[in-house]
C-alpha cells in the first residue's frame, strides 16, 4: 500500500536512475530535510542542539566516511579517530594561520589533508587484508594521536596541548567559538552533512562506487574486469579520510569548542566502527541510523529515569544504562546481523505489500 | 516554547511532585548548585570520595545553618565518567536548573574545565576549578568567569622545586641534580612543564619528561627509563589508577619514596594503599590538612551521620579527597555568602555569584568560625588574581595515614605570575578577548 510501485511508469533513463526512484521515498527525505533545517532550530533548546543533535551530526559524518571504506570498499579501518584528529588539528592550524580564510574552506582543506594522510596509511591495504589491515590502520590511530600530542607546532605551542576553536564568521554570522549560537553551529553542521551525504550517495552508485564494491566482493575478479586495485583502494581511503577529516573539524569547531588528542582516541575509532556495523555496512542510511543509535540511546537512557519520575543514584543509573545499551547492541545484532538499515529495508518491503502480504 | 517542551516540563513537574512532597513556597527560596561527579569509570575511586565530601558539606550547611542566609542549597549530581564529552552534556543539562540557574560549576576534571571556560563566559556562570584546570585563568582580566584558587599547578610546581632545594640544602645545590617528571599525557599532566622548564633554566637542574598515556596502567617502560636515568627526585602529575601503578613501580625498583613527590591529585589513600608497605615515605603536595580531627569533621559526623563513625568512614569521611570535596564546597558556600553580602540574601544568578567569588576573603577568624582553623590557609581573591597563589604543604604517607612533613611553602610568585600573564595574553589574542581592566 504505502510503498506501492504499481502505476509508477518510468519513461526516461533519468527517472529510472534517480537517487530515490520511489516518489514516497523522495518526499520522505525532503520532508526530513525540511524539518531538520526549518523546524528543529526553532523548537530545540540548547541542550538538545549541543548535547544531542550536533554530536549526532558529527558522528554521522564520521560513520559515513568509514562506511565508504569498510562498507563499500571492504577495507577494515581502525584509524577513524586518527583521521578525525588530522581534520581537527589541520583546521585549527589553517584557521589560526589564515584568519581571513572562510572557515568552510578551512574545513574542506583539512579534509584534503586527512585524505592525503589516509592515502599514506592506506598503502598497506594493497598487500594485506581483513584483520591484518585493521591492525595496520590501528598504527595510524596511535601514530597520529602520538604526533598531535608530541609536536607542539600542531597546537601552536600552547602549554597544555589543548586546541581551542577560534571565533570565525561566515557571511557575517559567528559560526565558531564560544559566542556562536548552538542553532548556527547546528545548521552549518547539518548543511555539511547533507551536502556530503548527497555526494556520497551519488559516488557509490557511479563508476567509483561500483569499483569499490567489486573490490570488496572479490578483488581478483575486480582486477580481471579492469579495476586497478591500488587506485580503487587508495581512492576509497582518500574519500573516506576526507569525510572523517571533515567530521573531526566539525567536532572541534562546531561541537566541542576545544579538544586534546584524547577526544580522538582509539575509543572514537571503535565507536564509529560500531556505528557502521550496527547501522549497516554498505548503506548510506545505515551510517545515520548507526550514529543515531550510538549517540542518542545513551542520552535517552541517562534522562529516562527522570522523565518517568524515578530518582536513583547517578552511579547506579550509569551502570544500568551501560547494561541496557550493551543488551540492545546484542539484541539488534542477533535480530538483524546486517544492521538497522537492513531492518528498515525489510520494513519497507513489508509495507509494499501491506495490508495484503503474501 | 512548544508541545515537546511542555510535555517534558509536565513530566518533570509530576516527577518533582511525586518524589519530593515539599512546599512550593520553599522551592522559590533555593540556590541550585550543580555537581559534576564521576562515580563510575576508570577514575571513580578518586571521584567518589570527592563527590561525597562535597555533598556532605552542602547537606551540612542546610541541616546546621538552614542554608546560606536563609536560602536552602539544592544540588543535583550528573555523572561525567571524567569524560569531557559527557561533561559538556551535563553542563548543558544542569545550567538552567533551579530558580536562578546553576550557581557555579566544579568540574573536577581539567579536560572538562577547558571545555567549559569559553562557554561559561558567554552563559555567565562561573567555573571554580579548585587547584586544577587552566592555570592561565588565574589572570582575572582575561578570564572573568574562571577561578582556580587557592593555588595552581604552576605555583605548586614551583613550591615543589623550593621543597627539593630545601632538602638538598639550598637552592644553589639544585645545580646538576636530576629531576624526572612522570605525567599523565593530557592537558592536565602537561600543565607543570613550562614552570619546571623555566626553573630549570634558573637553577640549572636536569629535567626528564616522561609521559604516561591514559589511563596509566602500563608504566613498565617509564620506570625502566627512570632506572636508567637515576634521578635524584621524581615528581608525578597523575590521576586515577596511574598513581597507584606508579607508586607500585617505584617501590619495585626500590626508588627512595621520600624523594618521590606527587601532585595533590596523586596523594590520597587510594594511591598508596595498593602498594602496601612499599609506599611508606611517599610524598605528595596538598593545600589542606589530612585526617578528621577538625571541628568541621565533628559537625559532619553529627549532622550527616548521626554520630555513626563506621557509616561516615564507609562514605570516605576524613580521607584526603573527601576533605578536598569539603574544602571545595566550603569555598562555594563562602562565595555565596560573599555574593549575598553584595546582592542581598536571596537566590542569586551565576553572574551575581561570580561577584561573590571575586570578593571572597577568607580570613583566619572566618576559618576558625567554620571549624577549619589550620585545615586550609586563608585567602583573598581579587579581580586581578583569581588564584591567590596560596601556599602548598607536603604530606607524607607512613603506611597508616598522611601527615605533614613541611611547613606551608609559598610558591615563587616572581616566576609564576609573569608566566600566567603571558599565557593569558596569548589566549586572549588567539580568541579575540579584550581583557578588562581591574580598578
Amino acid at each position: 500500500m504505502l510503498y506501492r510501485e504499481a502505476g509508477l511508469f518510468k519513461t526516461t533513463y533519468t527517472a529510472d536512475q534517480a537517487l530515490f526512484p520511489i516518489p514516497l521515498d523522495r518526499y520522505f527525505v525532503l520532508a526530513v530535510l525540511a524539518v531538520a533545517f526549518l523546524v528543529v532550530p526553532l523548537v530545540a533548546n540548547e541542550y538538545w542542539l549541543q548535547a544531542v543533535l550536533i554530536p549526532f551530526l558529527v558522528f554521522s559524518m564520521a560513520a559515513l566516511g568509514l562506511n565508504l571504506l569498510t562498507g563499500y570498499a571492504g577495507q577494515i579501518s581502525l584509524g577513524t579517530g586518527g583521521f578525525m584528529a588530522v581534520g581537527a588539528y589541520m583546521t585549527y592550524k589553517i584557521a589560526t594561520g589564515f584568519p581571513d580564510l572562510p572557515i568552510v574552506v578551512a574545513f574542506l582543506l583539512s579534509g584534503l589533508c586527512a585524505a592525503a594522510v589516509g592515502v599514506l596509511f592506506g598503502i598497506p591495504s594493497l598487500r594485506i587484508k581483513g584483520f591484518y589491515l585493521a591492525v595496520a590502520t590501528l598504527a595510524a590511530q596511535f601514530f597520529l594521536s602520538w604526533m598531535f600530542n608530541k609536536v607542539p607546532w600542531f597546537y601552536n605551542y600552547s602549554p597544555s596541548g589543548t586546541v581551542t576553536a577560534p571565533p570565525r564568521t561566515l557571511l557575517g554570522i559567528t559560526v565558531t567559538g564560544p559566542e556562536a549560537s548552538a542553532e548556527v553551529r547546528y545548521l552549518l553542521a547539518l548543511t555539511l552533512v547533507a551536502v556530503l551525504a548527497l555526494a556520497a550517495k551519488n559516488l557509490v552508485r557511479g563508476r567509483v562506487g561500483r569499483g569499490w564494491m567489486a573490490i570488496r566482493d572479490m578483488d581478483i575478479a575486480a582486477e580481471i574486469i579492469g579495476f586497478r586495485p591500488y587506485r580503487t583502494k587508495l581512492l576509497a581511503f582518500a574519500v573516506s579520510s576526507f569525510y572523517c577529516g571533515v567530521a573531526g573539524a566539525m567536532s572541534l569547531f562546531l561541537w566541542l569548542g576545544s579538544a586534546e588528542t584524547e577526544a580522538f582516541s582509539i575509543n572514537v575509532s571503535f565507536q564509529v566502527l560500531f556505528m557502521v556495523i550496527i547501522g549497516g555496512l554498505g548503506s548510506i542510511l545505515g551510517s545515520f541510523l548507526g550514529a543515531a543509535f550510538i549517540t542518542l540511546v545513551p542520552v535517552f537512557l541517562t534522562n529516562a529515569p527522570q522523565l518517568v519520575g524515578l530518582s536513583m543514584p547517578v552511579d547506579l543509573q550509569k551502570h544500568i544504562e551501560l547494561m541496557i545499551f550493551g543488551g540492545l547492541i546484542v539484541f539488534f545484532l542477533i535480530v538483524e546481523p546486517h544492521g538497522l538499515a537492513r531492518l528498515w529495508q525489510i520494513a519497507k518491503e513489508k509495507l509494499r505489500r501491506w495490508p495484503f502480504p503474501y | 516554547m512548544n508541545v515537546k517542551k511542555l510535555a517534558v516540563l509536565g513530566l518533570g513537574a509530576v516527577a518533582a511532585l511525586s518524589t519530593l512532597p515539599m512546599s512550593s513556597a520553599l522551592a522559590q527560596n533555593e540556590q541550585f548548585v550543580p555537581m559534576l561527579v564521576y562515580r563510575t569509570g576508570p577514575y571513580a575511586p578518586n571521584g567518589i570520595p570527592f563527590a561525597n565530601g562535597f555533598r556532605d558539606y552542602m547537606k551540612l550547611v542546610n541541616a546546621r545553618d538552614g542554608g546560606v542566609g536563609g536560602v536552602a542549597i539544592v544540588t543535583e549530581e550528573c555523572e561525567t565518567q571524567y569524560n569531557t564529552q559527557i561533561g559538556v552534556e551535563c553542563y548543558e543539562k544542569l545550567k538552567g536548573k533551579g530558580p536562578t540557574g546553576a550557581t557555579v560549576f566544579n568540574p573536577l576534571s581539567t579536560g572538562i574545565t577547558y571545555q567549559l571556560i569559553p562557554k561559561s563566559a558567554v552563559d555567565k556562570i562561573p567555573i571554580l576549578s579548585m587547584g586544577y584546570g587552566q592555570t592561565a585563568a588565574a589572570d582575572g582580566r582575561v578570564f572573568p568567569y574562571t577561578f582556580n584558587f587557592p593555588t595552581t599547578y604552576w605555583s605548586q610546581a614551583s613550591a615543589f622545586v623550593k621543597y627539593i632545594g630545601d632538602k638538598e640544602g639550598g637552592m644553589d645545590k639544585l645545580k646538576g641534580k636530576k629531576i624526572a617528571l612522570v605525567y599523565h599525557n593530557s592537558a592536565y599532566g602537561k600543565e607543570p612543564i613550562p614552570t619546571l622548564e623555566t626553573l630549570r633554566a634558573k637553577y640549572g637542574y636536569d629535567l626528564q619528561l616522561l609521559a604516561v598515556d591514559h589511563p596509566g596502567q602500563e608504566q613498565k617502560s617509564t620506570w625502566l627509563q627512570i632506572r636508567r636515568y637515576r634521578p635524584d627526585w621524581v615528581i608525578m602529575w597523575g590521576w586515577g589508577v596511574m598513581n597507584q601503578v606508579a607508586v607500585k613501580e617505584a617501590a619495585a625498583i626500590n626508588f627512595p619514596m621520600d624523594r618521590f613527590i606527587g601532585v595533590w591529585w596523586s596523594g590520597s589513600e587510594n594511591d598508596v594503599i595498593p602498594a602496601g608497605d612499599g609506599a611508606k615515605g611517599y610524598l605528595a603536595g596538598t593545600f589542606h590538612a589530612p585526617g578528621h580531627g577538625f571541628p568541621v569533621h565533628a559537625d559532619l559526623l553529627k549532622h550527616i551521620y548521626s554520630g555513626n563513625e563506621a557509616e561516615a568512614k564507609a562514605n570516605n569521611w576524613g580521607e584526603v579527597l573527601y576533605n578536598r570535596g569539603v574544602v571545595n564546597a566550603m569555598y562555594v558556600i563562602e562565595a555565596l555568602r560573599a555574593a549575598q553580602a553584595i546582592h542581598g540574601a536571596k537566590p542569586l544568578t551565576g553572574e551575581q555569584v561570580r561577584d561573590g567569588l571575586e570578593a571572597l576573603d577568607l580570613t583566619a577568624d572566618r576559618l576558625k568560625a567554620l571549624g577549619m582553623d589550620g585545615f586550609v590557609s586563608p585567602l583573598k581573591v581579587s579581580c586581578l588574581d583569581h588564584e591567590t597563589m596560596g601556599p602548598v604543604r607536603i604530606q607524607q604517607w607512613d603506611g597508616e595515614k598522611w601527615s605533614f612533613v613541611s611547613e606551608w611553602i609559598e610558591p615563587m610568585r616572581d616566576v609564576v605570575r609573569p608566566q600566567v600573564e603571558e599565557a593569558a595574553a596569548a589566549y586572549a589574542k588567539e580568541n579575540g578577548i579584550t581583557p578588562r581592566t581591574c580598578g
